[in-house]
């Protein structure tokens, strides 16, 4: 009861937001972090529970986003079908990439996928033709007030996070954590370990292409070093993933929140309070946080939340 | 009738012949074990049975129709369940959702495949654990585990690999309990096993095999007295007294 309650008010305030913050920075700084919980979610549901990491989820970002603009400059078509075609072709080239990277196990499939990601960026950047290579793609936004994109952004995040809570209530979910415990045994269960990897990979896919195709439509910019970088797409999922804490539902949730915050603090040089830290302090940061988390909170901020506050809790009594 | 029929395999590794034409049947109902010393190639024929390892050579017979190249997760739903000798729990998960996830190979709804879990867990004298998480059980449970999670997989052939192995002697009286138990219910058994006390008093018959060939078959009577064995085991200077 207790939880349901709090989250009913979560969701009021996530909903009534725009409404009581007209700032369109703050606003947009939400919509980011929305937006991360999607790709955090995608990436969760493959890396944390099949235990399939991906050092490449840039390459089904950035797949989604130049569907949306591609549809833009050929076929004249609005970006907003990009939302669906881009989850839907995120799905198809996530069919490719696992019928080659699924044969390999471990880190030899993260190592993979990094590849995956770095080919789609040169392919981009090289086939002017057709994705106008580093010149990007500019489109024309829908709305110039951030309101629309805001409700967007949140129902799309609301819906990920609701099909992969039941995803792993049934029984594919089952099969994902099999899998990640232990391949071999899976297999013997009568699990086909491929076919299933295949399904969350695909699941992972398409949300991510959505998001992609959410980011062309609402930046109206995007060109191959930003949607398909490694650093700033595929690295930052894995960071959204491991602070919240792989494996729940919540948790890439949270750690989206944070770590938009956090890129947005550095970003900002602390929102102009210490220009002296320039913006390239946030790596340094982003790997501290990861050193501090894997160290203490190996379950991230939602996994090790019982731990947290008895730590916190403590300190408080002492003091 | 049988079962299953191994059909002269053979299993190489590089030129390690780890497998070497070995040919046995298993009789519908019966508890076969299969025995020999370190090495032998017991391990390595379970793997084949299921396929972890393709045969060299050789065909492997399942009801009457050959199993051989077929997936493994393919072979379970035909239903062979196996254990395995270096337990591989589901670490992560409570004992009940282990059990429940290798229900799922029979159903598609949470429900059943947890009614049927639950079902599998109080055969198998787990029911008290189910919450616990499959890593925190002590080895006996984790054997268990595994007996449980092949359970529930509704197999008609049970593999079971070294069951018995470092388990307490009340432990052990549990196991072959346990193992009658699922004979009784209509499972046929092949076992490997290193404990005399459980293969000898469990197996209908026994099939010896040493360095990959098959040195002897028969009732356990019949296969404790074969010189051949009995060389395998103790040493040539036992064989013939």
């Amino acid at each position: 009861m207790k939880k349901i309650l709090s989250w009913t008010l979560f969701g009021i305030v996530l909903i009534a937001f725009p409404l009581l913050v007209s700032s369109g920075y703050y606003q947009h700084l939400v919509i980011l972090a929305l937006m991360w919980v999607i790709i955090g979610s995608s990436w969760n549901i493959l890396a944390g529970y099949t235990g399939q990491v991906s050092f490449g989820h840039a390459m089904f970002f950035g797949i989604g986003a130049y569907t949306a603009g591609i549809l833009v400059i050929h076929f004249e078509i609005s970006a907003w079908w990009g939302m669906l075609f881009g989850g839907f072709i995120s799905m198809l080239i996530g069919l490719f990439v696992g019928w080659v990277c699924f044969r390999l196990r471990g880190p030899y499939f993260a190592l993979a996928t990094l590849a995956g990601g770095e080919i789609f960026r040169l392919i981009a950047t090289n086939w002017e033709s057709f994705t106008q290579g580093m010149v990007g793609i500019l489109i024309i936004q829908s709305f110039t007030s951030k309101l629309p994109y805001y409700y967007i952004v949140l129902c799309l995040a609301f819906f990920c996070i609701l099909v992969i809570h039941l995803v792993m209530k049934s029984k594919w979910g089952y099969y994902f954590l099999s899998i990640r415990e232990d391949q071999d045994a899976a297999e013997s269960l009568g699990i086909n370990t491929t076919l299933y990897k295949n399904l969350s990979l695909l699941i992972s896919a398409f949300f991510t292409g959505m998001a992609g195709a959410f980011y062309m439509n609402y930046m109206a910019f995007i060109d191959p070093h930003v949607v398909f970088s490694l650093h700033y797409i595929s690295i930052m999922a894995i960071l959204v993933g491991i602070v919240g804490g792989v494996a729940t539902i919540m948790g890439p949730a949270v750690g989206a929140f944070i770590m938009v915050g956090l890129q947005e603090t550095f970003r900002s040089a602390f929102f102009g309070l210490a220009p002296q830290w320039t913006s390239q302090a946030h790596a340094l940061v982003f790997g501290l946080l990861v050193i501090f988390v894997i160290l203490f909170l190996p379950n991230g901020i939602v996994g090790d939340w019982s731990k947290i506050k008895r730590k916190v809790f403590r300190v408080k009594a002492a003091g | 009738m049988a079962i299953l029929e191994v059909k002269n395999i053979s299993k190489h590794f590089g030129g390690l012949k780890a497998v070497n034409d070995v040919s046995f049947q298993v009789q519908d109902g019966e508890i076969m074990g299969l025995i020999g010393p370190n090495g032998s190639g017991k391990t390595t024929i379970f793997n084949c049975i299921n396929h972890y390892y393709t045969i060299s050579s050789g065909d492997i017979v399942f009801k009457g129709k050959s199993i051989k190249g077929m997936k493994t997760h393919r072979i379970c739903h035909l239903g062979i369940g196996r254990t395995f000798q270096v337990v591989k729990p589901l670490a992560r998960l409570s004992v009940l959702d282990n059990v429940t996830a290798s229900a799922f190979s029979r159903t598609h709804t949470i429900g059943e495949a947890r009614k049927a879990a639950i079902k599998v867990l109080e055969f198998c004298n787990l029911i008290d654990q189910k919450d616990k998480l499959a890593k925190s059980l002590p080895i006996g449970g984790r054997k268990r585990l595994e007996i449980a999670r092949a359970l529930a997989t509704k197999p008609d052939l049970m593999l079971l690999d070294e069951t018995a192995a470092g388990l307490t002697p009340g432990e052990l009286d549990e196991a072959i309990d346990l193992i009658k138990k699922m004979r009784d219910s209509g499972i046929t058994i092949l076992i490997v096993e290193h404990i005399m006390k459980v293969i000898m008093t469990i197996s209908d018959r026994i099939h010896a095999i040493n360095f990959g060939q098959t040195i002897g078959e028969g009732t356990p009577a019949e296969v404790a007295n074969n010189p051949a064995v009995v060389k395998a085991y103790l040493g040539e200077s036992y064989a013939h007294s």
